[in-house]
């Protein structure tokens, strides 16, 4: 019970969150209208992102520090969960702007950014591939990843203020200030990052245990 | 370490004159560069506009410095490397390259500019300004394209490693230059640039001593 009331924590505040995020009342803001259950799934999704990230770089600097690769298949696998959070974060979010901006993409620093993070992580798969000796590739995809968030965190969170943007906190869309101050949607809003960052985390070390099993037998194999 | 640093740029410097072929072919890339846009463009002098000009500018200067720095750590070969680790701080590595880099970036982009201001006209209202932030940019992508070089060159097909890791990773500098270098074409007043340059300073802070850190880790494998 002590190892797992995590993931029965992360089931109910899904649950509550798919539930409630679909039927609570919402406030009737002009062009946004129900589209602002999107909050829930797309906004979320961002929050989740980035707390993998900080991890997986915790866990890069861990492997740096030991060069143990037990750190290693924690920092990749939480990229990878990260990754996969960003991509369906791009994909809700450009659903959303088509019913809110009129366009699957529009010339937003936020969404650029998010791209550009996107891109700089998907570098990072393909350095990982392009080599193959094992302790060799932990150790330069930890300086890799370490380096890439170190760029990318000024890219998210200073570039977009810089100029006019549609999302809210930047630039004017009076459409959405509003649901800053909802109390309402608070309280859906911040247990679904809990619940999609748990998510995440389950993901994570379910494919971290895979990992380390399949080099366990790996091992065996070899040392037959 | 500072004495080290000079001697390793000095290094650097002699071994570039040493085999010119390098510094040449990579003057030659910027110049076949710029006339193929103006070719490519049709457009004669004064026809492109500001925030044309300004873009693809920065775009060949983009693209040469990756291909001028990609080489810094993929042209010594293993046992010169193996040579330095023993004699050198890795520390002193980085920076000399860095510096090193940052100088031929510079070159690259004073020569891009006098070939671009040759065949497209020279729009730039507020010169030094320019500069400043011409050497700002140099900074930061030699800063980062240095890191980045390291990486790229223990991995076996460098070429194409080297351009998508240090494109996204480039992109906030490459934003902030631009959005600079416009500003400073169009001759505005200086305030509205003040905080601009320092987010490019700020950034640039954070790559180098980034790379400052991670790369002795990355010297050791």
């Amino acid at each position: 019970m002590k190892a797992y009331w995590w993931k029965i924590l992360a089931i109910v505040l899904l649950a509550y969150t798919i539930i409630a995020g679909l039927l609570i009342d919402v406030p009737r803001l002009p062009i946004l209208n129900e589209t602002i259950r999107a909050l829930f799934f797309h906004v979320t999704m961002w929050f989740g992102m980035l707390l993998m990230l900080i991890v997986a770089v915790y866990y890069g600097i861990l492997h740096l520090r030991s060069g143990d690769l037990v750190h290693d298949d924690m920092a990749v696998e939480f990229t990878n969960t990260a990754i996969l959070f960003g991509v369906v974060g791009i994909s809700t979010g450009m659903i959303w702007a088509k019913f809110t901006w009129g366009d699957y993409w529009t010339n937003d620093p936020k969404l650029n950014a998010s791209a550009i993070g996107l891109l700089m992580y998907f570098a990072y798969l393909v350095l990982r591939n392009s080599l193959t000796d094992v302790y060799q590739r932990a150790r330069i995809s930890a300086v890799y990843s370490i380096f890439a968030f170190a760029a990318f965190i000024p890219l998210i969170f200073i570039l977009p203020r810089l100029t006019d943007s549609l999302h809210p906190g930047n630039g004017g869309n009076p459409g959405f200030n509003a649901y800053d101050m909802d109390s309402n949607l608070r309280t859906v809003f911040y247990p679904a990052i809990i619940g999609w960052t748990l998510l995440g985390t389950w993901i994570s070390t379910l494919r971290v245990r895979y990992r380390r099993l399949e080099r366990k037998l790996e091992d065996k194999l070899i040392n037959q | 370490m500072w004495k080290e640093i000079v001697l390793l740029v000095r290094k650097e410097a002699v071994l570039e004159w040493r085999q010119k072929y390098a510094i040449n072919g990579i003057l030659l890339y910027v110049i076949s560069a710029v006339f193929i846009t103006y070719l490519s463009m049709g457009a004669g002098k004064g026809n492109l506009g500001v925030p044309v000009w300004n873009a693809l500018y920065w775009i060949i200067i983009l693209f040469s410095s990756v291909n001028a720095v990609a080489k810094s750590f993929v042209q010594e070969h293993q046992g010169r490397q193996l040579y330095y680790y023993m004699i050198a701080s890795p520390e002193a590595i980085i920076l000399s390259k860095t510096i090193y880099n940052t100088l031929l970036t510079l070159v690259l982009a004073l020569l891009g500019y006098l070939v671009f201001g040759v065949v497209f006209g020279n729009p730039v209202a507020d010169q030094p300004l320019f500069l400043l932030n011409l050497f700002l940019g140099a900074l930061g992508f030699s800063a980062s394209l240095t890191m980045v070089s390291a990486i790229a060159s223990k991995t076996s097909n460098n070429g194409t490693l080297m351009a998508i890791l240090s494109f996204p990773v480039l992109i906030p500098i490459l934003l902030m230059a631009i959005q600079v270098s416009k500003n400073a074409i169009d001759g505005l007043d200086r305030e509205i640039n003040v905080d601009k340059i320092i987010t490019l300073l700020a950034i640039n802070a954070i790559v180098a001593v980034s790379s400052y850190i991670l790369f002795p880790y990355l010297w050791r494998s």
